[in-house]
């Protein structure tokens, strides 16, 4: 590990190390999730694998949207889209904690330099029906990771108890990088032919969406999306188990999650374009979780999710 | 005898569960252990954030032997109760003694309960400690099923004397006592063993852990200052924050860091709320101007650049957070300065509670409480009205959305900005209080009238949609804003009748939300499936009678609020739950409830206080025993004859010079009591009914009221109904106990 606290030069070299140092210790490289998110959590190999009896293990990085964050790419560390790196290990293994610390070494953060804190944090997530307790880590009074043993996703009692840890990446790699404002940190190497920033990467793109999320979003096609991937979710779900083609057991749990997501991203648009109130923003937290529920429920059915026959 | 040390090893525990933890492990074990027969002279819990510790003293090596003899059936039971017997005791019969008995040959059973050993009763006792452990939340991890705060890593139990030191076997689940613990997790990572506690203690403060809390909060604390003292500053005393930052380090590094010159201009109370519910720092105040300059972080590791690094990224996240804050700042500060107007308006969309419409509707309902119950108050009614309306505006901006903890702190500095005077912009934060049972109280009259019309207007309006507490249910704190209402009143004097301002309150909100609610709950309601579209259709007419049934009330009750009965006597209750605390009965309290004038808390409590008062003399006591001794025969009287002795007594009928000087007592009484009472003077009252006592004294010792002459009979009823009539107007004596 000592040999490792050289400090990166740029954004990816750290994503590059924590994959790196992930998958020597087994975890199955997994790539982001193809659709919209709102944090690493949503992922199937996180939301849904961490249901069930079967063991697992996966760590990726996940690209995530929080529309209302969005600052037209002005704000030095808050942007709309953002990376998460996610790892889950079920069963959480006994040196979780040491693994953790492991992957700070690994992308340069020295522990004799440093004072690294387990600052207690209990998670929640009111769309997934899921909770659990954890800390934030701290790295000189900085929050740079998120770590949870998940008790229960979707509304049933994880067994065994997944252990999750979150980096939220820009804000990890500016301290790590040594730079105030995230834009002008190095994405790849700073000595490459063409050097870039990640303002360089996404400055441009955030205005953009910060400007549609926030006033041009079409709220009634958006309201219909909600709408349409409610029903559809629901829709899937009802079909029997047996598929009449195949003649085999199908439960579909996956791609009504998609739709769980769906509705979710959605609503975290309309809630950027204002107009949710305060008192239907609990409401439609609601129908998502009815959602996601309805999805953990069709998941432990599934093989994956340790279904016997 | 041996020592016990006990250590239950984890993943970091949450800084504000440790203190209680570290008592329960104490309180779990030391009962188990008495309750078995170990007794032990001393005891100590401890706790760091990786550690819960328990070391007891002289314990019992083993507990004592103990013999019981239970007897049971006669010789000649029936087998049955035998059987009975047997299976209670565990024992066969060739086990039982047969005695002789008083009536007869008995069986008896003799059970030696021979003592058990210590480590045998720690160990069983432990692992029920560990199972049931009272933890706030606590979590399972891995594949097992066992539940703690955080994940367990190991269990430390060792017994030692002179003879040496022994572990106690204990297992729980996967984890297996040992004499083993761990040092500061990255100072001197490893693995160590124990002998005895001093040697515990010893060796993990080698390995840069202090186990006693106390011990590490006073070396912050003593650093902190001394740090700042060095300076010519001063460190901020937060007790709470010491005893958390405590509690999340096991080696305590005391930094003292720089806020920004850019940042020093934000109102304290920002800078302090950053610091501390973010990043748990200190603030550092220059004496000499009041201002914080500095801050003071704990870091649990020592670095070769003496905490430079540290400090440097504690800088960074702080000046980060300020940024943030000075951002919210100025863009607040101009909404301030243009008359807030947009903070207003944004509140209109702002939901407050479903039924009862948005934060612009609850500010509207409570500036025109504000302005009636102004000139009650001594506040000018205009000014209470405007400052009502500006109170909440802060709610809409930036700073509060972001640091909540500073609504009305940041209202004060805005309508300040907005130019308003002092007085007004005062009322932003004074009208939330008191929160707590022993905050401050407001006194400036126009703080007064809009905190007493910002706690009247929502106990109003949720008993009008009927959302009352119900339990330990209160989800809208209605018990807080009774007792403010209370504390108000009683703390600045204020004499004034609730329910004038319930009434007040449902003339300002005509549409009673009463059908409202009725018509929700009732639409609620409605199943799903085919009838529904009937089921709505007949619907309709019900809410049409409901409807048409309420606007008939409303014409009835004109413009009284129908729950007042309800609400005042919430409001007694919680009353009769602060005076208790000052030492004032319930009775007395009831006697007083019981009284005309009852929603004027003010002048309820002067009256029971007067009560409370006399009654604790002798002229008090014995006085009401004369009146319930009068009230007594009287009722008796009155009871058997059937009839009411309410005719006016005659003094002409008194037959004896104690029946005399009653009557002549009796008028003096009243000519003090009615007008003494008029004017609210309840302590000249009772001083007046006080000299009731002797006469009173005086004739039932002389006098039989039931006398055989029937005219003088009825006259002394009469007598004693005077008596009762006196006495009932000044408290319901009735209810009074003794």
């Amino acid at each position: 590990m000592a040999s490792e606290t050289t400090t990166p030069r740029s954004f990816q070299e750290i994503i590059l190390r924590l994959q790196a140092y992930w998958a020597a210790r087994g975890c199955a490289m997994l790539q982001p999730y193809d659709m919209e998110v709102g944090a690493g959590t949503f992922h199937p190999a996180t939301t849904l694998r961490a249901l069930g009896s079967k063991e697992w293990t996966a760590s990726y990085v996940q690209p995530s949207r929080r529309p209302t964050d969005g600052r037209y790419g002005d704000s030095p560390n808050r942007w709309q889209h953002y990376y998460q790196y996610q790892v889950i290990i079920k069963p959480s293994p006994p040196d979780l904690q040491e693994l953790y610390l492991g992957s700070l070494e690994a992308i340069g953060i020295d522990m004799k330099m440093h004072d690294i804190r387990f600052v207690e944090d209990d998670w929640e997530s009111p769309t997934l029906g899921a909770w659990g307790l954890g800390w934030e880590v701290w790295c000189d009074g900085m929050e740079v990771s998120q770590f949870t043993y998940f008790q229960q996703v979707g509304g049933h009692d994880c067994h065994p108890v997944s252990g999750e840890l979150t980096y939220g990446l820009e804000r990890l790699a500016m301290y790590v990088l040594g730079y105030d404002d995230g834009n002008e940190m190095p994405f790849n190497d700073p000595q490459s032919p063409i050097p870039l920033t990640y303002g360089d990467v996404f400055r441009e793109a955030e205005a953009q969406y910060a400007r549609w999320n926030f006033d041009v979003a079409d709220t009634d096609t958006l309201l219909q999306h909600f709408k349409d991937a409610e029903a559809e979710c629901a829709r899937i779900l009802e079909q029997p188990a047996d598929d009449p083609k195949t003649g085999r057991r199908i439960v579909m749990a996956q791609p009504a999650y998609d739709q769980c997501i769906k509705a979710s991203h959605v609503f975290n648009l309309l809630d950027a374009r204002g107009v949710i109130s305060v008192t239907e923003r609990q409401a439609y937290i609601g129908r998502v979780r009815a959602l996601a529920k309805a999805c953990a429920d069709a998941f432990v059915q599934t093989d994956a999710g340790g279904y016997a026959a | 005898m041996p020592d016990l040390l006990i250590e239950l090893f984890s993943e970091e525990i949450p800084a504000r569960m440790q203190p209680k933890a570290a008592a329960d492990l104490q309180k779990r074990v030391t009962d188990g252990l008495v309750e078995a027969g170990i007794t032990y002279t001393g005891a100590r819990a401890y706790s760091t954030p990786r550690r819960l510790t328990l070391t007891l003293s002289d314990m019992l090596a083993r507990s004592p032997d103990l013999r019981e003899e239970r007897k049971g059936p006669r010789a000649d039971a029936p087998e049955k109760a035998l059987e009975g017997f047997l299976r209670s005791t565990g024992l066969t019969k060739d086990q039982l003694e047969l005695r002789d008995d008083k009536k007869g040959q008995t069986y008896f059973a003799v059970i030696d309960k021979p003592g058990r050993a210590a480590s045998e009763v720690v160990a069983e006792v432990l692992e029920d400690t560990i199972r049931n452990f009272p933890w706030p939340k606590s979590m399972r991890w891995g594949s097992g099923s066992l539940r703690w705060v955080r994940p367990l890593h190991r269990i430390l139990c060792i017994t030692y004397d002179e003879q040496g030191t022994e572990i106690v076997p204990v297992t729980v689940d996967h984890i297996t006592s040992g004499d083993i613990t761990e040092g500061h997790r990255f100072m001197a990572p490893g693995a160590f063993k124990v002998s005895s506690f001093d040697d515990y203690e010893a060796k993990l403060k080698k390995a840069h852990v202090v186990l006693d809390a106390t011990e590490r909060a006073d070396h912050i604390w003593a650093d902190a200052t001394s740090m700042a003292f060095a300076q010519g500053l001063e460190v901020v005393e937060d007790k709470g924050l010491l005893a958390e930052v405590a509690g999340l380090v096991e080696w305590p590094v005391t930094l003292m860091g720089e806020i920004g010159e850019q940042f020093l201009d934000l109102p304290p109370e920002v800078l302090q709320s950053s610091m501390k519910e973010h990043q748990k720092f200190f603030s550092v105040r220059n004496p000499k101007t009041g201002r914080i300059e500095k801050f003071v972080t704990v870091a649990n590791t020592e670095t070769p650049d003496n905490g430079a690094t540290i400090l440097a990224g504690n800088q960074k996240v702080l000046a980060a957070r300020l940024a943030d804050a000075v951002f919210f700042w100025e863009n607040d500060l101009r909404i301030a300065k243009e008359g807030m107007q947009p903070w207003l308006d944004s509140l209109g969309k702002v939901t407050f509670h479903n039924k009862l419409g948005t934060v612009a509707d609850q500010i509207d309902r409570i500036a025109a409480l504000a302005r009636e119950i102004a000139p009650v108050v001594g506040a000018d009614a205009e000014t209470a009205e405007k400052a009502a309306r500006l109170a909440k505006a802060d709610l809409a901006s930036e700073m509060v959305y972001e640091f909540p903890e500073l609504q009305g702190i940041m209202g004060r500095y805005y309508i300040e900005r907005a130019g308003e005077s002092a007085e007004i912009a005062a009322v932003a934060e004074d009208h939330y209080a008191p929160l707590g049972p022993s905050d401050d109280v407001p006194t400036a009259p126009v703080s007064v009238a809009v905190a007493l019309a910002e706690k009247i207007d929502k106990l109003a309006a949720f008993w009008a949609i009927q959302e009352k507490p119900t339990g330990s249910k209160d989800p809208f704190a209605l018990r807080r804003a009774t007792l403010g209402v209370i504390r108000l009143v009683l703390h600045n004097n204020v004499f004034f009748g609730l329910s004038v301002a319930f009434d007040s309150w449902q003339a300002h909100n005509p549409v009673l939300a009463e059908a409202f609610a009725k018509r929700e709950r009732s639409i609620s309601r409605l199943p799903e499936g085919q009838f529904r579209n009937d089921l709505a259709n007949q619907h309709k007419n019900h809410v049409k009678e409901a409807e048409q049934m309420i606007d008939g009330l409303t014409s009835v009750l004109g413009d009284r609020f129908p729950y007042t009965a309800d609400l005042l006597s919430f409001f007694h209750d919680r009353l009769k739950v602060y005076l208790r605390d000052q030492g004032i009965r319930h009775d007395v309290i009831d006697a007083c409830i019981a009284m005309e004038g009852n929603d004027d808390l003010t002048l309820l409590v002067k009256r029971a206080n007067a009560l409370s008062d006399f009654l604790k003399t002798d002229d008090g006591e014995n006085l009401l025993q004369g009146f319930k001794r009068a009230n007594n025969i009287l009722s008796q009287a009155e009871e058997k004859d059937g009839v009411e002795y309410s005719f006016g007594a005659d003094i002409k009928f008194a037959e004896t010079d104690e029946e005399r000087a009653l009557f002549k007592a009796l008028d003096d009484a009243e000519a003090t009591i009615t007008p003494a009472m008029k004017d609210e003077d309840f302590a000249k009252a009772m001083t007046a009914m006080a000299a009731l006592r002797a006469p009173i004294d005086a004739f039932f010792e002389a006098v039989q009221v039931n006398a055989d002459n029937d005219m003088v009979r009825r006259n002394r009823l009469n007598l004693l109904h005077r008596i009762r009539t006196i006495c009932l107007s000044v408290a319901d004596l009735t209810r009074v106990e003794g």
